[in-house]
């Protein structure tokens, strides 16, 4: 079985379960959980672009996702329609990036990790604080879900099938990303910047594009979680929030196009089933994660492809891996 | 007119005057050896000629054009390449990447997002081409980490060569090579054509001597002899400074 038909077997697999999950699932309950592992699936596989391919770890995303939510909940709180509150969600969370951009960009590695941090944390201030605007601890409900073209999204099937389609058009729109000479340049600013400057790139002007592609597929994200969710609260804008989808990346696996699926998989079923049986499920988390880092420090993606392949082989006859030199002498 | 023109250039780190008063003329099509033991200031020189350091004083031109104030990646666009002495490549990547990313530098595809950077035929086979100049077009395809020090080494070269410069700038290109290696890479600077001007960094004098028609010899940041191969050499100084004589 070649790589390239595996892929395409497990594409297709993976498809038509994700395409019929509300009939093999059933239950209403489960079906919101589908939903909501795959609008937190591209809000990892957004911090995947900073975290995986520019090296770039950001803990303010939180920040972001709170930007266009309350940009979209308060228009709606307001009177707008749903047309006007996604652009301006567009709007405030495009400049929030690029302000998060040009002001954490001034460094990388630890440096940028604390500017992000401090900048969401501001946000996250401002949407407790100022209750005047934000309405502080009680948040904003958002009554209504969007009907685009007259379809209603009430149910959980429907919101789900959006969804699935907001979702599969971020996966390819980060895979066309990933191979492109664009891609390439970000993950060269990652591995050696200073050889890119030298070979006549902008290392600053790629990584600030970059933050601004993480700063759109969040804010898609963020509208999928307000309209899933009809509400948002300052919670969301907490550290724990950015911390926890830095932590779907990496546990998942940096720099995949997997990796941030399984991750988010991995904490929304934690949090949402096993808290139903144990009140501790945060421990139970960390468990995970320890257990895939100690056995698995790539992550759980490239992990298991790195384990199944050593069980292949071992699986191998011999006379496969053995060739015979001219001479008679066999060779490795 | 020449090709790379320094003039009165200084850089202090702190209280250590790292480059002194250093002025260098190469002309068109030379070859030029820089010289002088360590700590000399030999690759600070190159990082303020490719702007990778800014100068405190003093200027640069490249074919007469002022280039002082240009960014580091304004003058690879210029025509300017350089390798690295401590080699600087892209470990996770294949051979062939490494310089497909050289190429890349200089186009505007670099910034499109669309298309397959693996179906971009034509910049693909200048890479080859670069790749095949250098003798590593039969090991395209191999991760750079499968690779030994000797072809890495190679690699900086092609990638620097992929980028079609006006001035290369090789620093210490020998560095850390078998003697078969050193003759390889030698045979491969030679056939460089001679629209290309070299500057080159070696510590190790009997393989540069060879190549440059003129050596510059530094020593704490100042350059102490400069001229032909021969009057370098008899220059007591040099033996002064260089042998520890």
């Amino acid at each position: 079985m070649s790589p390239r038909l595996a892929r395409r077997g497990f594409i297709v697999v993976a498809l038509f379960l994700l395409a019929t999950l509300p009939i093999w699932v059933g239950h209403p309950y489960y079906i919101n959980i589908a939903s909501q592992i795959l609008f937190w699936a591209i809000l990892a596989l957004a911090i995947n672009i900073l975290v995986g391919y520019a090296g770039l770890v950001s803990l303010g995303h939180a920040g972001l996702i709170a930007m266009a939510g309350y940009a979209a909940g308060l228009s709606l709180e307001y009177g707008s329609g749903h047309l006007v509150a996604a652009l301006l969600a567009f709007v405030a969370v495009m400049i929030s990036a690029a302000v998060f951009g040009v002001l954490a960009l001034r460094t990388t590695g630890i440096g940028f990790l604390m500017i992000t941090l401090a900048l969401g944390q501001i946000v996250w201030g401002i949407a407790y604080r100022w209750a005047s605007l934000t309405n502080g601890d009680n948040g904003v409900v958002v009554r209504t879900r969007p009907e685009p073209f007259g379809l209603s999204l009430t149910s959980p099937d429907a919101f789900y099938y959006l969804t699935l389609i907001v979702f599969l058009i971020a996966v390819v729109s980060m895979a066309i990303f990933v191979r492109s000479p664009f891609g390439a340049s970000v993950r060269g600013t990652r591995d050696q910047p200073r050889r890119m400057t030298a070979l006549g790139y902008n290392v600053w002007l790629i990584r600030f594009i970059a933050f601004l592609f993480s700063g759109f597929w969040t804010g898609v994200g963020a509208m999928l979680y307000l309209y899933y969710n009809q509400f948002i609260s300052p919670q969301v804008a907490a550290l724990q929030t950015s911390a926890e989808v830095v932590l779907m990346v990496i546990a998942g696996g940096t720099a995949t196009l997997l990796g941030p699926i399984f991750g988010a998989a991995i904490v929304v079923i934690v949090k949402n089933v096993v808290s139903a049986y144990i009140e501790r499920w945060n421990l139970v988390l960390g468990l995970i994660f320890i257990i895939i880092i100690a056995f698995m420090p790539e992550g759980l993606v490239p992990g298991t492809v790195r384990l199944f392949r050593v069980g292949w082989q071992a699986m191998l006859p011999r006379t496969k891996v053995t060739a015979v030199r001219n001479d008679g002498d066999p060779v490795r | 007119m020449t090709a790379l023109a320094v003039n009165a250039l200084c850089k202090s780190f702190g209280g250590l005057r790292v480059t002194a008063d250093v002025n260098l003329s190469v002309e068109p099509g030379e070859r030029r050896l820089i010289i002088g033991p360590n700590g000399a200031g030999k690759t600070t020189l190159f990082n303020l000629i490719t702007g990778e350091l800014t100068p405190d004083s003093g200027s640069i031109r490249l074919f007469d054009r002022d280039i002082t104030r240009a960014a580091c990646r304004q003058r690879a666009h210029l025509g300017m390449a350089r390798t690295y002495q401590i080699i600087t490549l892209f470990s996770r990547d294949t051979i062939v990447r490494n310089v497909t990313l050289a190429l890349l530098g200089l186009s505007k595809l670099r910034w499109n997002p669309f298309v397959d950077l693996d179906r971009e035929g034509g910049l693909i086979d200048r890479a080859h081409d670069a790749l095949t100049r250098v003798g590593l077009g039969h090991i395209a395809h191999r991760q750079l980490g499968q690779t030994s020090y000797g072809e890495r080494r190679r690699v900086e070269i092609a990638m620097a060569l992929a980028q079609n410069p006006k001035v290369l700038l090789l620093d210490e290109p020998f560095a850390g090579l078998s003697i078969d290696e050193r003759r390889d890479v030698q045979q491969l600077l030679l056939a460089i054509p001679r629209d290309v001007t070299i500057v080159m960094i070696e510590h190790n004098m009997d393989v540069g001597l060879e190549f440059a028609e003129r050596i510059t010899l530094l020593h704490f940041g100042e350059v102490i002899v400069e001229g032909t191969r021969a009057e370098v050499v008899a220059d007591p100084r040099t033996r002064e400074v260089y042998l520890g004589e």
